[in-house]
């Protein structure tokens, strides 16, 4: 079964990620929907109900009997039914102001400016303990989770300051989704269940969740391999499969960035890679960033690249840059591996 | 070959490392069997002695109060019986909501407050306060407190506050070994963290927490020494909360001591339905725990 998907899924996107895939994606969202997803989250579902039949309310039982075959179905090709899933969603910039963050009184970052631009992927590198996960917590405000931490600064997502008095940190996470470094589906919940659970867990009732969910696991590049089994246990799927389930939860729900710490470092090479076609294929609909330990994985996947070192900034460029002609001789001795 | 039985001599496990290993195993094979013997006597003692006083009658009508004559009925322990279920289920209605509160608290809003350190502290000490007292403290406050008589419901206090720890501490561990990746993720969707904890941690933790439940329930279930003086005795079934409530561990109480034979004959006999009673709400609450997680 994985196997077969395997095949299936990788070999047209090989080929495919640069050229046809990305373009005509963005092709899409350019005709298409930019209004709408600009203007209003209601009017796009709208938009992509049109495109696929209207899914009928049912259990998880009747998700298991094979559907009908929706306009750009299976059969035809996995690239474009992927992309027919896809919610053609414009990302938003993050942009980071003197942050701060702190585990009682040890300072982990120290006063990080950092733009991450839309639509990007933006990998984070450094040593280990160099504060580069602590700071990407801070950008869902994840960080304030643990006892005794805090942070100082501004995270702008576009205009808006998400550390702000007024604003709902809830909120904050159903914008700014997070994929955690093990795969971690919710061990009690099917693969639906699992996907499904960000729309149910939030406090709006979902409504299409069938749609959304076939959605949300097309746009992680998961649906040929699970189709026929939304009602197993996510935790029976393999490692990658797990984290691409855990990719697909966090598109679920629609943010408009999503962050990435060390999403491959328990997965084998071959999930690794599919992992990476993947945040290709995501950065179309959102914006990406990426804590990695592996800097090919970042000179693969990252259009910029940032190099941090003991809680600061060294230095962030176009990756090519970084990993070719850097500016700062501590990060020309990092990515050329004389330490770290 | 010379080389051979020198490679052998260097690799080959000693006899004095030998015969160590077959000490230690025949120990703890021998700490195994010590154990087991009281048990085996408990289960063979009640089916040989309460299996022969088992019958229809013995669980469909109350005890008569008559144990003078051995050929007049004594009756059986139907109020005993009824009396243990609900005396039971209103302590559990009682200290299982309120015990898991606490363990919620406790892990996901007190970690290691100064607060939550008290209060685990004296979860500990109530842990091990003998049984009795919970009786006497009910005794105190509901029954000379107010001048009222025995009731059900005191009975039902007691027991409660007798589970309330047990129930608050397992299901206290058992939420700490939830990992804190899954609330991580849950939260990192934009869920509130009181649908993590409705939706996620506590589904998770379903199987572990019913069986703590289950370890209170039949703690609380065989107590006697709570029921005494809160709930009293009684021959009659009644339902009713506020009057005396007969209860299987008071049934066996009171006809152990008995001279007449087949009352005693009636304790073990009651005694056996007490064991099975727990032993069919572990196999179903098994079942249930069972059945309600994926896979």
């Amino acid at each position: 079964m994985s196997s077969d998907g395997h095949t299936q899924d990788t070999a047209p996107a090989l080929g495919a990620t640069g050229t046809q895939d990305t373009a005509s994606a963005l092709d899409v969202t350019d005709t298409q929907d930019t209004a709408s997803a600009l203007d209003a989250t209601d009017a796009q579902y709208a938009t992509d109900s049109d495109r696929l039949p209207p899914a009928p309310r049912t259990t998880d039982i009747d998700m298991l009997e094979p559907k009908p075959s929706s306009p750009q179905s299976s059969q035809s090709a996995p690239t474009s039914e992927r992309r027919a899933g896809a919610h053609t969603r414009i990302g938003r910039g993050v942009k980071l102001e003197k942050l701060r963050a702190f585990y009682g009184e040890v300072e982990q970052v120290k006063g990080v400016d950092l733009d991450f631009n839309a639509n990007e992927v933006t990998a984070i590198i450094g040593p280990s303990g160099c504060g580069k996960s602590t700071m990407v917590r801070c950008i869902n405000r994840m960080h304030e989770e643990i006892p005794g931490a805090r942070a100082e600064g501004r995270v702008l997502l576009d205009e808006l300051d998400i550390y702000d008095a007024a604003v709902d940190v809830v909120a904050v996470r159903r914008a700014i989704g997070m994929v955690f470094q093990k795969p971690n589906p919710f061990p009690t919940m099917s693969v639906f269940d699992n996907v499904a659970a960000g729309l149910r867990l939030s406090s709006r009732k979902p409504s299409d969740l069938h749609h959304k969910v076939e959605s949300a696991l097309r746009g992680a590049g998961l649906w040929e391999e699970v189709k026929d089994r939304l009602g197993e246990a996510g935790a029976g799927l393999s490692g990658g499969q797990q984290q691409r389930l855990c990719i697909a939860r966090s598109l679920a729900v629609e943010p408009e960035v999503i962050l990435m710490d060390e999403p491959c470092s328990a997965l084998d090479p071959i999930a690794t890679l599919k992992i990476e076609e993947l945040i290709d294929e995501l950065k179309a609909r959102v914006t990406i960033v990426i804590v990695t330990h592996n800097m090919q994985q970042a000179a693969r996947v990252a259009d910029r690249t940032a190099f941090m070192l003991g809680g600061e900034l060294v230095e962030v460029g176009p990756t090519q840059q970084i990993f070719t002609n850097p500016n700062d001789a501590r990060t020309e001795e990092y990515v050329t591996g004389k330490f770290g | 070959m010379s080389t051979d039985a020198h490679m052998l001599e260097r690799f080959a496990v000693s006899a004095k490392r030998r015969r160590r290993d077959r000490l230690a195993r025949s120990a703890i094979l021998g700490a195994t069997a010590i154990a087991l013997i009281p048990l085996a006597l408990i289960v063979y003692y009640l089916l040989s002695k309460g299996l022969g006083s088992w019958s229809w009658s013995f669980f469909t009508t109350d005890p008569t109060g008559n144990t003078f004559f051995a050929s007049s009925s004594i009756g059986g322990i139907k109020s005993a019986i009824l009396g243990t279920i609900e005396i039971v289920a209103v302590a559990s209605a009682l200290a299982v909501p309120i015990g898991i509160g606490v363990a919620v608290w406790l892990v996901e809003y007190g970690r290691n407050s100064r607060f939550a350190h008290t209060v685990r502290f004296f979860v500990d000490v109530l842990t091990g306060v003998p049984s009795i007292m919970f009786g006497l403290f009910v005794y105190i406050v509901l029954i000379i407190g107010t001048g009222s008589s025995y009731a059900a419901y005191k009975g039902a206090f007691a027991l409660a506050l007798l589970m309330l720890p047990v129930v608050t501490r397992s299901a206290e561990v058992v939420l700490l070994l939830i990992p804190g990746a899954l609330r991580e993720s849950a939260l990192a969707l934009g869920a509130p963290r009181w649908r993590v904890i409705f939706k996620i941690v506590l589904p998770t933790a379903l199987p572990g927490l019913v069986t703590g439940v289950l370890l209170a329930i039949a703690r609380a279930a065989g107590e006697t020494a709570p029921l005494l003086f809160t709930a009293g005795a009684t021959l009659k079934s009644g339902f009713s909360l506020n009057g005396f409530m007969n209860s299987l561990p008071i049934q066996i109480y009171t006809d152990v001591t008995s001279a007449t034979t087949s009352v005693v004959n009636r304790a073990w006999g009651a005694a056996l339905t007490l064991v099975v009673m727990i032993l069919l709400l572990n196999l179903f609450a098994r079942l249930v725990a069972r059945r309600s997680s994926v896979g």
